[in-house]
C-alpha cells in the first residue's frame, strides 16, 4: 500500500497536500482499493465555502458510494475536471492525477488534527 | 464460511472474498468493470459452486414438479433446461430455479441462500407424491463459462460438437477427458455454458479452461460482474427483485407462469391477483443524467412516490446508471419518465424495455 510520507491523512481515508495556504485533497490508495472501480464523481462547486467535516463530494463506485468529508475549512478554489470524463483516474493514480479538489484554508491550525503517514499506516493495517 | 473447491484459486488470483450465502466467494479479482466487459466481448469464468442442486426421482416426478413449480414441466424433453419458480400458497416466490430434465430424473438448481428453505418447502409438498428428493449440493461443483467466445474455448476441450447444444439445453459429455453435465445456460445474457462436475475435478477443470481461453481473452470473473451483467439483462436476483412478498405476475415472470396448467402451488392466489388487476410491476430503467441508483432508493413521478429500486448500478456497456424496481400502475409503462431519489436529489430516469443491453451473443 502506497502511503507517502509527504502527505497528511484523515481517518476517513483522505490525503491532504499543503502548498502555502492551499490544500489539495484526494482519497488514499487504500480507499480506492476498497471502493473498487470508480464510475462517477460528484464534486463541490468552485467558490463555495465549507467547514471542516462537511460532505463536499461523493464517489460512486460499482458496488458502493463513498462520501468525501472536507478535512480543513475553507473555499474550494479548483476541482479536478479530469475526473468528470475519467473517474477511473482515481483507481489508477489516487495520490497523483486522481486528486479531487483544492481548498484555500481559512484555519490552517486545523491541520494539527490530521494524521501522519505513520499513524495512517497503523490505522489501515 | 464454507469454501467451494475453487477457494485456493480465488486466493491465488487475488480475489476479494466476501461472505455470500455463507460461502467465501470472490466479488472481484482486479476490476468488476474489466471482468464485466471481458464477458460481453470475449469470455469470463465464474465459480458458482455455491448454488444448490436437488435431484428428483420416482414414478411421480413429473406430476410432483408440475405442482411444485409454475412453468410447464410436462412439455419438457430429456436434455432440456427450463427457468422456473416455486410459489408459496399465497403466491409469493419461494425461489427461482433452473430445472434440467434427464432421461430418468430432474435436477433442480436453486439459489445458495435458499437451499435449506427450498429443501423444506419441497419436502413438504413431496409427501403427497411418489417421489424421492436428494440434496446433492455438496456433490456438485459448478463453473459458468460465459461470453461470445465461450463455445470456441470449450470446444477445444470437448468431445461433443457444442453447436449441437441449443440454448437452454444440455448434454452429458467429456471436458478435458472428464465426464460432466454441459448446459447451455447462464445468467449473463451471453452465449455460455454451465459445467456441473464432481468437485474432485474442479482444480483441473479451472486450469484447463484458463489455458484454453487465455489467448482469447478469458478472464476469471467475480460476483460483482455477475450482478452487473444480469442487471443489464433485467434478470431477477432473489432477495433483491423477487422474494416471498412478490408474486411472479408482479415480477413480470408471466412468461414462466403457466396459468393454464390445471393446478400448481399458489395458483389460486395468482388467479385472484390477475382478476383483480395488478397494482405494481417490476420494471427496468435507465438514468438520463449522471448518478447511480441503488437498492432501496425511492422512485417518484413528480411529487408522488410510485415505487422502489430493487437493484441498481452502473452499466459498463451503456456507461450510465441502470436499475430495476417495482412501480405502481399506471406508471409502469415503457417510456414513462420517472425520478430516482439519490440521497436527496431527484435524478431523472426513463422506464425502458428489457434487455437494457441488446444484440448480445446469447442466441448465437
Amino acid at each position: 500500500m502506497n502511503v507517502p510520507d509527504n502527505l497528511m491523512y484523515t481517518e476517513e481515508h483522505e490525503w491532504v497536500k499543503i502548498d502555502s495556504n492551499i490544500a489539495t485533497i484526494g482519497i488514499t490508495d487504500h480507499a480506492q482499493g476498497e471502493l473498487g472501480d470508480v464510475v462517477f464523481v460528484e464534486m463541490p462547486t468552485v467558490g463555495d465555502s465549507f467547514k471542516k467535516g462537511d460532505v463536499v463530494a461523493s464517489i460512486e463506485a460499482v458496488k458502493t458510494v463513498a462520501e468525501v468529508f472536507l478535512p480543513v475549512s475553507g473555499k474550494i478554489t479548483e476541482v479536478n475536471e479530469v475526473l468528470n470524463d475519467a473517474p477511473e483516474t482515481i483507481n489508477q493514480d489516487a495520490l497523483g492525477e486522481g486528486w479531487m479538489f483544492k481548498v484555500e484554508m481559512s484555519d490552517p491550525s486545523e491541520l494539527d488534527d490530521l494524521l501522519s503517514a505513520e499513524s495512517y499506516k497503523n490505522l489501515i493495517e | 464460511m464454507k469454501q467451494t473447491p475453487f477457494y485456493e484459486k480465488h486466493r491465488a488470483l487475488g480475489g476479494k472474498l466476501v461472505d455470500f450465502a455463507g460461502y467465501a466467494m470472490p466479488v472481484q479479482y482486479q476490476s468488476m468493470v474489466a471482468e464485466h466487459l471481458a464477458v460481453r466481448e470475449a469470455a469470463g469464468l465464474f465459480d458458482v459452486s455455491h448454488m444448490g442442486e436437488f435431484l428428483v426421482t420416482g414414478t411421480q416426478q413429473v406430476e410432483f414438479l408440475d405442482y411444485a413449480t409454475i412453468n410447464d414441466i410436462r412439455g419438457m424433453v430429456p436434455g432440456q433446461a427450463q427457468y422456473s419458480a416455486m410459489c408459496l400458497e399465497n403466491g409469493g416466490i419461494v425461489d427461482d430455479l433452473l430445472i434440467y430434465k434427464f432421461q430418468d430424473k430432474f435436477m433442480l438448481v436453486v439459489n445458495a441462500s435458499n437451499i435449506e428453505k427450498d429443501w423444506n418447502h419441497l419436502s413438504k409438498l413431496a409427501e403427497a407424491f411418489e417421489v424421492t428428493l436428494e440434496n446433492q449440493s455438496d456433490q456438485f461443483a459448478l463453473l459458468a463459462l460465459q461470453g461470445p467466445l465461450s463455445r470456441d474455448i470449450l470446444q477445444k476441450l470437448s468431445d461433443l460438437d457444442l453447436d449441437e447444444i441449443p440454448f437452454y439445453h444440455f448434454a452429458e459429455g467429456n471436458i478435458a477427458d472428464q465426464p460432466m453435465v454441459i448446459a447451455r445456460t447462464g445468467y449473463t445474457g451471453e452465449l455460455g455454458f454451465e459445467l456441473y462436475h464432481d468437485p474432485a475435478l474442479s482444480s483441473m477443470l479451472w486450469e484447463a479452461l484458463m489455458e484454453a481461453g487465455g489467448d482469447l481473452g478469458l478472464k476469471p470473473a467475480g460476483l460483482g460482474a455477475r450482478d452487473s451483467l444480469r442487471l443489464e439483462m433485467k434478470y431477477c436476483l432473489y432477495g433483491n427483485d423477487i422474494d416471498e412478498s412478490t408474486t411472479p405476475l408482479e415480477a413480470r415472470l408471466g412468461w414462466i407462469t403457466k396459468m393454464d396448467k390445471p393446478d400448481f402451488h399458489g395458483k389460486a392466489v395468482l388467479e385472484a391477483q390477475q382478476m383483480a388487476g395488478l397494482k405494481r410491476a417490476l420494471i427496468a430503467f435507465e438514468l438520463t443524467e449522471r448518478g447511480i441508483p441503488r437498492h432501496g432508493y425511492t422512485i417518484y413521478v413528480g411529487d408522488e412516490m410510485v415505487g422502489q429500486v430493487t437493484s441498481g448500478g452502473h452499466s459498463p456497456v451503456l456507461e450510465k446508471g441502470i436499475g430495476m424496481g417495482y412501480v405502481n400502475y399506471p406508471y409502469q409503462k415503457t417510456g414513462t419518465e420517472i425520478q430516482i431519489d439519490i440521497r436527496g436529489r431527484k435524478i431523472p430516469a426513463k422506464i425502458v424495455k428489457p434487455p437494457l443491453v441488446k444484440n448480445t451473443s446469447i442466441a448465437s
